[in-house]
């Protein structure tokens, strides 16, 4: 455990030199930003069902796409691209624990991003002073709802992030690969579902299955404050099961 | 058989990839405090051994002790004793000399009240302790980034330290540098490098290892392999007088003795080789001879020893003519196990 957690000061500390990770974050949050205005120029237009924090995070899938393959595409590609990794791995380091430290490095990074969107309701309330709109702001069950979900999701994207990056010496091949994956894991099932296929006997996908992989399903019981255990259960053993197979990749690649 | 001063043991070592057969039965022996040089051409498989024994790349087949330990069953505790320097010498580009350092101390599980000291001698040897040591890696020149390299290998003062072409792409200084490294970790770990720079190879070891193809083609101290591969006794010497009436002088040294004469004089002295090719032929018998010769005066007699160079191209170029069968395996004829 002191391995991994060396390991991780070390994959943290590389994150802060790189400038590819603060570009990535002030991207998304230049885009979260956006999003946000946007979400307030919506509720000031016309009245909306939903509370203002549901409709920012409700977009949260767009940031996805772009933070986790910033963050993550360097982190095994380039180790494999300078060679770092064989002196890596000659040290009595494990690859699950190297594979554990960059999951929990990307993954304290992508929180973070997340974490400084809270300046966006405060600078709002700040700018505004109404009161009663900052209920409305800060309303507790859809914030914390909203950054539980950013937090239990963002540990499958990270993972899938760190597996692609695993995959190859090429940093933009993995970025692609792990964007490609994210999008048809969050997009894709949720186009397939939009579609209704015909469910029956012979289908490959029945609905319940497809309902247990819907992400956006996921956010709307969050976002109600519904804390269910099934979606913390596919998320965390998605993230075991990605992170297994990274293992797998680093020491037959080796 | 394995005895206790033996740091590595490899018996009939074969790595596969895919249908490439990149190393083949493969044995030799490493004895604790020797430095061994690694020499082959390109692709003969040196890298792959080296990785081999590190416990970084499994052998397909074979039998690899390192440290009296087999590599498979026991690679994490093998890989504490060994101090690895990988072909290129990577390296993190943005950190400072002594962070890196002090990472890799802590991954290395050096404890925390000897990592400063560890970090300061290893920077002592490879002479990084003035300028360098704040530096960052991505700006040092090709032989501070060696010295990196190699400071990271002994950091943790390892039984083994193994450095893969530690020379590569260096300016002679730095190879002198170098070299004296080699000199200064001598008594303090058993080192195992591979290089193409042979007068290197021949100055700084104990023990050479030559591969060609995936085999070992020669193994000994340079004067066994001199023995073997270039066998003979060879002299030059420069001698006055006809060339005609030299030779046959010469000549009657007897049959086995091939002269080779230069027909261009230098200030009237013939320059004249003299090869015998019976290991031990005695050079003071000869000269003897040649002073009592009539006619004949000599300006010098002195013995050559073929250069590294020689061995290697003769050695590699004989692995490349004769079947893997033909070839024998000189360290098991001198040390059979």
């Amino acid at each position: 455990m002191i391995q991994v957690f060396r390991l991780f000061r070390h994959e943290m500390k590389c994150l802060f030199y790189t400038p590819s990770t603060y570009i990535a974050m002030v991207l998304s949050l230049l885009l979260m930003g956006f999003f946000y205005f946007v979400t307030l120029l919506t509720i000031s237009t016309e009245e909306q069902d939903q509370l203002p924090p549901t409709l920012f995070f409700s977009l949260f899938w767009v940031p996805v796409l772009l933070i986790v393959p910033m963050l993550t595409m360097r982190s095994f590609a380039e180790e494999r691209r300078l060679g770092t990794i064989e002196t890596m791995l000659t040290a009595p380091v494990r690859p699950g624990q190297l594979v554990m430290a960059k999951f929990l490095a990307a993954y304290a990074f992508y929180i973070l991003v997340w974490a400084l969107t809270i300046a966006y309701p405060i600078l709002t309330a700040w700018v505004l002073k109404q009161p009663e709109f900052n209920l409305k702001l800060f309303h507790p069950g859809a914030l914390t709802g909203g950054y539980v979900f950013i937090a239990v999701s963002g540990t499958l994207f990270v993972s899938i992030g760190i597996f692609t990056s695993s995959l190859t010496r090429s940093q933009l091949v993995a970025g692609m690969l792990s964007f490609s994956i994210l999008f048809m894991l969050i997009v894709g099932v949720a186009a397939i579902h939009m579609l209704h296929f015909e469910s029956g006997a012979g289908s490959l996908l029945p609905d319940t299955a497809l309902d247990y992989f819907q992400i956006f399903e996921h956010f709307d019981d969050f976002s109600r404050g519904l804390i269910d255990t099934r979606p913390f259960a596919y998320y965390l053993t998605g993230t075991l099961a990605v992170l297994g197979f990274s293992v797998l990749i680093i020491e037959s690649k080796s | 058989m394995e005895t206790p001063e033996h740091s590595i043991v490899a018996k009939s070592l074969c790595k596969r990839f895919g249908k490439t057969e990149a190393v083949r039965d493969l044995s030799f022996t490493v004895d604790q405090g020797e430095i061994v040089g690694f020499l082959g051409p390109n692709g003969a498989g040196k890298s792959t051994t080296l990785r081999m024994l590190t416990g970084i790349l499994p052998a397909t087949s074979g039998h690899l002790n390192v440290c009296g330990k087999a590599v498979p069953y026991h690679d994490r505790e093998i890989r504490k004793q060994i101090g690895y320097m990988p072909e290129n010498n990577p390296l993190p580009e943005d950190m400072r000399v002594i962070e890196y350092l002090r990472f890799r101390a802590q991954i290395k599980g050096i404890p925390f009240r000897q990592r400063r000291k560890r970090i300061e001698h290893a920077m002592e040897v490879c002479e990084l302790h003035r300028k360098a040591r704040r530096r960052i890696i991505g700006t040092l020149s090709k032989g501070f980034r060696q010295r990196v390299g190699i400071a990271d290998s002994i950091l943790a003062g390892p039984a083994i330290t193994i450095l893969d072409e530690p020379t590569i792409g260096l300016d002679p200084h730095q190879v002198i540098a170098i070299r004296r490294l080699l000199a200064n970790l001598r008594g303090e770990t058993t080192v195992i490098f591979s290089s193409h720079i042979l007068s290197e190879v021949e100055i700084s070891c104990d023990k050479i290892l030559i591969m060609n193809q995936g085999r070992l083609v020669a193994s000994g101290t340079a004067d066994e392999l001199r023995k073997e591969f270039l066998p003979g006794s060879r002299y030059r010497l420069e001698a006055a007088g006809t060339a005609d009436q030299i030779t046959r002088s010469l000549h009657s040294l007897g049959d086995d003795w091939a002269v080779d004469l230069n027909p261009v004089p230098m200030d009237g002295y013939y320059s004249v080789s003299l090869l015998n090719n019976e290991n031990g032929s005695d050079g003071k018998k000869v000269l003897n001879y040649l002073m009592n010769v009539e006619k004949m005066t000599i300006r010098s007699f002195h013995p050559i020893r073929p250069n590294l160079e020689d061995v290697f191209l003769k050695a590699t170029r004989r692995s490349w003519e004769v079947p893997a069968e033909g070839i024998p395996d000189s360290s098991k004829e001198r040390k059979p196990e």
